[in-house]
């Protein structure tokens, strides 16, 4: 195959890999330009398909091999059957959606699995920007003023585990992290995690 | 790179296939041109299905083209290390059943009355054409396809080949088509059908003898023509240009560009084409749906249950298949269950986008081409 994975993934998309067994049916929501679908074919031998909604990352995608659906993610998984995915990626993305619990109950409908991974809106140095400065805080997670930002909600790791249960979700499994370099390195945090981590992880069930 | 028409004939026996209308024709010749070598595993094939008024030429030029004036209509894009690249995978185009470019259509002799069928002639469908085709590869000793690729109506023929031999098909790729005609598409088929038929010359299809249908059949060119463009392109192209300049002549001599254009390409098409298989293709291409067949999961799969791998294009200024139609298509192949990926190109050039050189659509084909598994 022509694909060529990336050397490394983003820090938290090899958490999201190792998350995913091999020869899965996976579906990567806003994959980009397929770097996560890429290494998964190549590694795991999964059976992917992305959708991306910019034309330009879409065709990238498929030039690379990758089947991918250049549309708007919350039409396009409306037409899957049921069940026809073992799991779904829905990678920081569940901020800029406008009901994030329709989309997920879809995305449950259609995978057995979903992982989400959003940015933690929780973190210390959001907090205190908040605090301090008393503006709409910023960050390299977030990094958009507040008049012109995608994302439209904001979420904490507590939120989510909050949300989760009164939804009916099960979190099966659940990852804090914290990263830098170009987010191609980081750590896991496990102490004060809604405090100290740049991003959320979660391996969701109904 | 030199290539040369060939042609296949063969007898339709009472018990082989007839037609979808139940009629039997025979004898059938289907012309087609090659490129590329058969590898020894027979496994390298791509069949390249041809728009409604092209034909075998796909790629390079004939031996008796010295000046390369006359490249195949898609040899941007086929070629040795192009984006269906001849050094990698043999090409086979089909000239299609009905047509007049050395395939059997209405302007062929009928074997039974010596003279050219016309009206005679039965109605053939995008099913028959594919049949047709199906026998072509036979004869080459092909039995599965890599990819079958095709534009507007070859797109129909890529569509109808992976419901009736799905056991073929490796890979598909239909480029501006759609499942089925809109009544805005029949709509302008069926003018450019009357022009067509109420040019006195065309003596109910029978004009072989004499002068045919020119000025009928430039005017359904120049129909067709404006269907393949857009209001983006034309207002680029034309605007509301005069021609030489001119002041207005207060007559009906072409006085905008736009006009003259139309009328050149519309002569230029009479010239080349035959007006009943104007007729017969129009026809075919509106009587063409697949929306049920390809909702089923069945007809898309073969008896080992494999999938074919779908890559479906669509062009942002295209009016006669717009991309709402591209996306039902992706729409039925999801929910079967196929391996699917859809690209809308941003393009103003409107439904003839794809016969424009363009490096986005030749990386999506190129690309999608290596990511197929060999069998």
């Amino acid at each position: 195959m022509a694909l060529n994975p990336p050397e490394q993934l983003r820090f938290d998309l090899s958490i999201i890999a190792s998350w995913i067994k091999p020869g899965a049916r996976v579906l990567d929501l806003g994959c980009g330009r397929g770097d996560l679908l890429a290494w998964l074919t190549q590694h795991k031998n999964i059976q992917g398909t992305g959708i991306e909604q910019n034309k330009e990352k879409a065709a990238a995608c498929i030039g690379r091999g990758l089947s991918v659906l250049q549309g708007d993610l919350r039409d396009e998984v409306q037409d899957y059957p049921d069940g026809c995915f073992d799991v779904v990626i829905l990678s920081q993305t569940l901020q800029q959606v406008y009901q994030p619990d329709e989309l997920l109950k879809s995305l449950a409908r259609i995978g057995k699995q979903v992982i989400v991974s959003f940015p933690n809106f929780s973190h210390f140095s959001i907090r205190m920007q908040i605090l301090f400065k008393g503006q709409a805080p910023k960050s390299n997670e977030l990094p958009y003023s507040w008049y012109d930002t995608p994302n439209i909600r904001v979420i904490t790791l507590a939120d989510f585990r909050k949300f989760s249960k009164e939804v009916g979700y099960t979190i099966v499994k659940e990852c804090a992290i914290n990263t830098h370099d170009q987010e191609r390195h980081g750590k896991i945090v496990s102490i004060f995690s809604n405090l100290r981590a740049t991003y959320g992880l979660f391996l969701i069930e109904t | 790179m030199k290539v040369s028409k060939e042609t296949f004939s063969y007898e339709v026996t009472e018990d082989s296939q007839l037609l979808d209308s139940g009629i039997r024709l025979s004898p059938i010749t289907i012309a087609y041109e090659t490129l590329g070598e058969l590898n020894e595993a027979r496994d390298n094939a791509i069949l390249i299905c041809h728009a409604f008024s092209g034909d075998s030429h796909v790629a390079g030029f004939y031996e008796d083209d010295p000046q390369e004036s006359n490249p195949g209509w898609w040899n941007f894009m086929v070629g040795p290390g192009k984006g269906i690249n001849t050094d990698k995978y043999f090409i086979v185009c089909c000239n299609i059943l009905g047509s007049c470019m050395g395939s059997t259509g209405p302007s062929s002799i009928n074997p039974k009355t010596g003279k050219p069928y016309g009206l005679d002639f039965p109605m053939v469908t995008i099913g028959d054409m594919v049949v047709s085709q199906k026998q072509v590869l036979d004869h080459l000793g092909i039995t599965r396809l890599h990819s079958v690729i095709g534009g507007s109506v070859g797109g129909m023929q890529v569509l109808e080949w992976c419901v009736r031999y799905p056991e073929m098909v490796k890979s598909a790729i239909p480029i501006a088509t759609t499942m089925r005609h809109s009544a805005l598409a029949i709509a302008f088929n069926e003018v450019a059908r009357q022009a067509i038929m109420v040019d006195p010359n065309w003596n109910k299809g029978d004009y072989y003898q004499n002068p045919g249908p020119d000025l009928g059949l430039a005017v359904a060119r120049m129909i067709g023509h404006v269907t393949y463009l857009s209001d983006e392109a034309m207002r680029r192209k034309f605007g509301r240009k005069r021609q030489d300049n001119k002041d207005f002549s207060f007559n009906f001599e072409a006085n905008f560009q736009v006009e003259s254009y139309l009328r050149y390409q519309g002569s230029k098409f009479a010239a080349r084409f035959d007006a009943n298989s104007v007729l017969y293709i129009s026809k075919a291409a509106d009587y063409f749906d697949l929306a049920d067949k390809i909702n089923t999961r069945e007809s898309l799969q073969d008896l080992q249950g494999s999938h074919s791998k779908f890559l479906v294009i669509s062009y942002t200024s295209d009016w006669l298949y717009p991309t709402y139609q591209a996306k039902e298509l992706v729409q039925a192949l999801k929910r079967t269950g196929q391996d699917v990926s859809f690209c809308e190109i941003e393009a103003d050039c409107g439904h003839d986008a794809f016969l424009i050189k363009d490096s986005r659509l030749t990386n999506l084909l190129e690309g999608f081409l290596d990511g197929i598994e060999p069998s």
